[in-house]
């Protein structure tokens, strides 16, 4: 990074901390807190979408529709998460090379299962053997992607289905009054009044979501915690700046990170809350006018 | 003689099969210096980075590295999320139920006992050892009568000893002695055992039989001229066993 970093043994104390934050494994934990941000970043609102999907099933009239909703939304629930997490991104892994292999090796004459082994094709390898590391990376990371969003889906709908509920009936009733059909009730008055009841429900998900973001370094994604925890373990003279057990230290910092980020979480999730209770039949909104006034 | 002869083996063997086209994808764990640990810059660095890319070369295959958590490492080798270990790892009959091995290119490292300096040896029987999960020195701490605790990194156990949560760590030697020649009489051995297993070997998947063969190869063609000996040297000190 800095053109005096060349031989660290002989820096004095705050050239070699300058040398030492910037080297290639420390760029690679700063990158890490990018990949922890996109993660939340993608998982937030696709989880959002399973969770309304799930939702609108566990409502639908129909029972083919409900009860496989019902089913996705209890059982996940029921299951600990990190069960999910280690499961879910093996069980698609093998399955989509499973699939590939059927279908682009038909003459393979080896079983795929030998003993311990799982073995396909070479063709069928999810990603390509041949393909470079960042391929790999995007895989893994898609996969706990898909177990984020489909666990938290479970949540959020749950969160949703009981937001849907608590508008007041007599709201419906209004909208049925004028005519409207039950999809326009739907859209028209339920949907934008549901928020402000689920809102508290998806801010208690959001937090718990960006304080499972440490189970990738579970799947093998190399996340904050797995970087705090290779670049604080005690550095001996293999390498070229060594350093007792710092680990401490390099925790004390992912706490903080993850404080900030809960904590400016909690500021957006405040100001939305004011905003979706202006107007509303709740206490909240009852705040708002009486302070206005 | 025998050298030729070897080096003309391991030329059958890549023209024969169709490994020359194809991607060897390489697993080791990255955090047991000097075995293979990452560097300041983040590469894969250490003595089995280098020994297998130079079998690599002599078997001319493509060989990239994927670094994966050691308690996992078997378990992804099968599902085949790689293709070999080099990871330190002593070939012993309990693995070889689930994977193969290859033949050994480092001979058993012993295992040694560390302590904070001056602690009662008998802590080896009465005391609480520490030791990386899932390795050969966590089975022989559970055949003693001493308390095992078990660490899913090897820096984690050095760490326990240090902070008092173990009274020894039980390791291989040569991953040990960095920590004890660099601790200015803070860390020393209690005593060294010799370690199960047949040497640290490649672990590959039974089913790779073809694969095994060429890394055999190559490593006959490594000790044979005596470049692998160089590099344990290399990596190890002028002490560490050779092959003859």
């Amino acid at each position: 990074m800095f053109t005096f970093c060349s031989d660290p043994s002989t820096l004095p104390d705050w050239q070699w901390m300058a040398c030492y934050l910037t080297t290639g494994s420390h760029m690679a934990l700063y990158r890490s807190v990018l990949v922890v941000l996109l993660l939340l970043a993608l998982a937030a609102p696709l989880a959002l979408g399973m969770g309304f999907l799930g939702a609108l099933a566990v409502r639908a009239q129909s029972r083919l529709v409900r009860l496989p909703g019902l089913a996705y939304v209890s059982m996940v629930r029921g299951v600990p998460d990190i069960i999910f997490f280690l499961f879910v991104p093996l069980a698609i892994d093998q399955g989509v090379e499973y699939a590939r292999h059927r279908l682009l090796c038909p003459d393979w004459p080896d079983p795929v299962r030998q003993g311990n082994d799982f073995i396909v094709c070479p063709a069928a390898k999810m990603p390509l053997a041949t393909d470079p590391a960042w391929v790999h990376d995007v895989w893994g990371f898609s996969l706990a992607l898909f177990a984020f969003a489909l666990v938290f889906g479970a949540f959020a709908a749950n969160t949703l289905n009981g937001a849907m509920a608590a508008v007041p009936r007599a709201q419906l009733e209004t909208g049925e009054a004028y005519g409207m059909t039950r999809a326009q009730t739907f859209r028209r008055i339920l949907l934008p009044q549901m928020w402000v009841y689920a809102l508290p429900g998806l801010s208690n998900l959001w937090m718990i979501l960006t304080k499972a973001t440490p189970l990738l370094f579970l799947l093998g994604i190399q996340d904050v915690v797995f970087w705090a925890r290779e670049l604080g373990g005690q550095k001996t003279g293999h390498y070229a700046y060594a350093h007792p057990d710092w680990r401490v230290w390099y925790f004390l910092g992912v706490l903080v990170f993850y404080l900030g980020l809960t904590w400016i979480s909690q500021k957006v999730f405040d100001r939305l809350m004011a905003r979706l209770n202006h107007g509303q039949a709740t206490a909240g909104g009852e705040a708002l006018r009486k302070a206005a006034a | 003689m025998k050298n030729l002869a070897l080096t003309a083996a391991v030329l059958a063997l890549t023209a024969s099969g169709a490994l020359a086209q194809q991607v060897i994808r390489m697993g080791t764990e990255g955090a047991y210096p000097p075995y293979n640990y990452l560097n300041e810059s983040n590469e894969l660095v250490g003595f089995e980075i280098d020994l297998g890319n130079a079998l690599c070369a002599r078997a001319n295959l493509t060989c990239e590295w994927v670094q994966n958590d050691w308690d996992s490492i078997i378990p992804n080798l099968v599902a085949g999320n790689y293709d070999t270990i080099m990871a330190g790892m002593n070939a012993t009959p309990a693995r070889a139920e689930v994977i193969a091995f290859s033949e050994a290119y480092k001979l058993p490292d012993p295992s040694g006992y560390m302590a904070l300096a001056g602690t009662d040896p008998a802590v080896m029987e009465s005391g609480v050892i520490a030791a990386q999960s899932n390795t050969v020195q966590a089975s022989m701490v559970a055949e003693t009568s001493a308390t095992l605790i078990e660490f899913p990194t090897a820096d984690e156990t050095i760490a326990a000893v240090r902070n008092g949560t173990a009274d020894a760590v039980l390791a291989d030697h040569d991953f040990l002695v960095t920590y004890v020649t660099e601790s200015n009489g803070e860390l020393a051995f209690l005593a060294t055992v010799p370690t199960a297993g047949d040497g640290v070997s490649i672990g590959l998947r039974q089913s790779d039989e073809a694969l095994r063969a060429t890394f055999n190869a190559a490593i006959e063609s490594m000790k044979a001229d005596g470049s692998l000996n160089a590099l344990l040297r290399q990596w190890f000190g002028e002490t560490v066993p050779v092959f003859e």
